[in-house]
């Protein structure tokens, strides 16, 4: 029996589980050794993702410009794949297998599903980056019919995407034995509520993708020709876009269970924040739509219909989680005494613990820049102004860097020490690691987002367009220059994380038997603060800033867009 | 926590303050879901997706009887073409290049054509920064009207293979 509350007898047999001896949850041995197998691998991807990461920077910088043209694109199709895909997707599976089993009291279902599973990931992701990097499939991340991509590359996707499923089914039989063995009494937690709802997400994304990826590799390998082009980008889009709704689903777990983790916050109301998740699962797969608002063959109706009803139905549930987080926040360093003015609470808050600090940041790049920059790019007619330039790539990496990946490394600064049990290497840089990263990341969303308002392309080699047919002036934008000077300082970041990380993990001092040490609690200076009544339990006045000054930048950026639209030619 | 099992009476109504926010946030989305029919009437710059289904031989023989019909000169070896005003015209993405160099009007409607004879591309007009996706077997049709005068450059802003980065092309407003 465990002293956690709702927690009954474990299902585990003999010597399969331990007591976790920091947080005292059970950890399920099996479920732990393929948490670190999927973590050892995202890492591993984060890398190859990252070094892309660099290259393109210093390639898109003009002054650079380093790579030739037929590696940049190379490079850019490794890039997007390795962190869309195999970073994100590795380190998903790990939540989702220590979610099922620690939070709910349970053993993994099956250890043979995981290898299963595992292996045919890591095939599949070895598989498509050998023919990224032989040359094979230089069709970037959307591999856009008719572009031809080796039929390896697609064979390796559904490679990966079937492991990935294994996992998945894995996940939710784990959830039917810890029921099935009253493991727990009552609902299950928060985290474990969101954790589902990004599987259900991730079982639709595959699904979709079977059905745009087997056509694909059949008609690669020459056997069938049924594909049309703009079919083509609305089925991959349910894919392509549905996966991201993953990492944004995870994520706001993550966020939850971060926040818990280091601070002690819980949400004020459950039902809220479970109705949000549940708007993801409606809604999110249909706003799709939004990457095709300027294509051919698709009507008003139905662009207006999934990108009003759909998305912002999908966006309500981001604004929802976007108040629930900061004020669980809130409230729990309220309750420890920080009761000074608007903001005592933040100000106080564990800024030097990585895991607090990647999370929060996380938080407010997500909301702040990928989520009003998305919403306002995502707008029928706006797209207009938007699509294709460079503006498009600093949404997502408002979203998918600043957000998903950057609180996914939070994670893992309670992962290593946790479930590796090894203690990191200098602490004292892997505190600044975080502000390191989002400095660099920021910088290159700024110089992105105002060239591609200047019109500047993504995937783009080479916006002197010397040696075109017809000539035209080269696109000055300074602001290349930031994309490639944040992204040296971004680089830098992941790179810190990752060799210290790496390091940690294999070579890291043992903290087996003991609790892991602390990046810096937050002190409960509650006896000196005064009385706290029921009332306080609901009172989030710094919460209400911080979304106050949420709603104002969401509507000022996206009436200026509408003005910004209003003054180019006209067209219908 | 948010990790641990909730308390068995977790399943009640928000207070105030979360409902007070779920409302602002509920006006919000429909203000901007009204915006965007309310733009299709009140504004001038929309995306209606209208296509028909074109064979890329077809299109580039629809392409070329443009050209010889309306041709007005040349820029280097490529062809400068004036469509009548009120009329159609039609631009070609392939091969790394938009032909031909459309030469038109300030104020005056055209219906424009564009279609793809090889792979995906994007319509990009700068410095004024419009895009569009082309499709190969689909004639994307824009109603267009340029409301400035000048030199006008067309990019291709979809990736279509090794030299992407050359395919360019031109629209002079008068």
């Amino acid at each position: 029996m465990s002293a956690i509350p709702g927690f009954l007898k474990g299902n585990f047999r003999s010597n399969e589980s331990r007591t976790c001896d920091t947080t005292g949850l059970p950890v399920c041995n099996t479920a732990s050794l393929f948490i670190q197998l999927h973590a050892v691998f995202a890492v591993v991807f984060l890398l190859v993702g990252a070094v892309a990461a660099i290259l393109l920077a210093l390639t898109r910088w003009p002054a650079v410009h380093l790579l030739p043209a037929d590696w940049f694109y190379r490079v850019l199709t490794l890039h997007g794949v390795n962190m869309l895909l195999f970073w994100i997707i590795f380190l998903e599976v790990a939540i989702v297998y220590f979610a099922s089993t620690s939070l709910l009291n349970s053993r993994l279902f099956s250890k043979g599903l995981a290898w299963a599973g595992f292996l045919l990931m890591v095939i599949g992701a070895v598989l498509v980056d050998y023919i990224i990097l032989i040359g094979g499939a230089d069709v970037l991340f959307t591999s856009y019919y008719p572009l031809p991509g080796h039929p390896f590359f697609y064979l390796g996707l559904i490679l990966f995407a079937v492991g990935a499923l294994l996992a998945m089914i894995n996940f939710l039989l784990t959830l039917h034995i810890a029921k099935r063995d009253k493991t727990y009494e009552g609902s299950v937690p928060l985290v474990v509520f969101g954790a589902t709802a990004a599987v259900i997400i991730a079982v639709l994304t595959i699904a979709t993708g079977a059905a745009i990826l087997i056509p694909t590799l059949l008609w690669a390998a020459g056997i069938v020709d049924i594909i049309d082009a703009g079919i083509y980008r609305v089925v991959w889009w349910g894919m392509g876009h549905v996966s991201q709704q993953i990492n944004v689903t995870a994520m706001v777990s993550v966020w939850y269970f971060m926040f818990s983790l280091t601070t002690g916050a819980k949400p004020l109301n459950h039902a809220v924040c479970r109705g949000a998740f549940v708007l993801y699962i409606l809604f999110i797969n249909l706003a799709s739509a939004h990457h095709l608002l300027v294509d051919p063959g698709v009507s008003t109706a139905w662009s207006i219909w999934n990108t009003s009803y759909a998305m912002y139905l999908a966006v309500l549930a981001s604004m929802i989680h976007g108040f629930t987080v900061p004020a669980a926040l809130e409230i729990a360093m309220r309750k420890k005494g920080y009761r000074q003015g608007v903001f005592g609470w933040l100000t106080n808050a564990p800024w030097g613990n990585p895991g607090f600090s990647s999370i929060f940041m996380s938080l407010v790049i997500f909301g702040f820049i990928g989520g009003i920059t998305g919403v306002t790019i995502g707008t029928e007619q706006i797209n207009i102004i938007v699509h294709n330039t460079l503006k498009l790539p600093a949404h997502f990496h408002g979203t998918v860097v600043g957000g998903t990946t950057l609180a996914f490394t939070g994670l893992a600064y309670y992962v290593v020490p946790l479930i590796f049990r090894r203690e990191y290497y200098m602490k004292g840089l892997a505190k600044i690691q975080p502000y390191i990263f989002v400095v660099g990341i920021l910088i290159v969303i700024l110089g992105m987002q105002f060239a591609g308002s200047t019109g500047v392309p993504r995937r783009h080699w080479d916006v002197s367009f010397a040696g075109s047919p017809i000539p035209i002036p080269k696109m000055e934008s300074g602001w290349l220059a930031l994309v490639g000077v944040g992204g040296v300082i971004a680089f830098t970041g992941l790179l810190i994380f990752i060799l210290l990380t790496v390091a940690t993990v294999f070579f890291g001092r043992s903290n087996k038997g003991k609790p892991m040490e602390s990046w810096g609690d937050v002190k409960d200076v509650s006896a000196s603060a005064g009385a706290w009544t029921k009332e306080d339990e609901h009172k989030t006045p710094g919460t209400w800033a911080l979304v106050s000054i949420l709603l104002v930048s969401f509507v000022v950026y996206y009436f200026s867009n509408w003005k910004a639209l209003a003054d180019v030619w006209w067209v219908r | 926590m948010s990790f641990l099992i909730p308390e068995k009476d977790w399943f009640k109504a928000p207070d105030k303050g979360e409902r007070n926010w779920i409302a602002i946030g509920i006006v919000w989305c429909l203000i901007m879901s009204v915006m965007m029919p309310y733009w299709h009437v009140a504004g001038k710059q929309n995306s209606r997706g209208e296509s028909y289904k074109v064979k890329p031989e077809d299109f580039s023989a629809r392409v070329q009887k443009f050209v010889e019909t309306n041709s007005v000169g040349k820029l280097g070896n490529i062809p400068i073409v004036q469509p009548n005003p009120g009329g159609h015209a039609y631009l070609m993405g392939g091969g790394y290049i938009w032909y031909p160099i459309l030469k038109l009007k300030q104020g005056q409607k055209y219906t424009l054509h564009i279609s793809s004879t090889d792979y995906q591309h994007g319509f990009s007009v700068q410095p004024i920064n419009m895009n569009f996706q082309i499709l190969p077997g689909y004639d994307h049709v824009l109603e267009i009207t340029p409301t400035s005068t000048g030199e006008f450059n067309i990019v291709c802003n979809e990736f279509c293979g090794a030299r992407h980065h050359v395919m360019t092309g031109k629209i002079i407003v008068e």
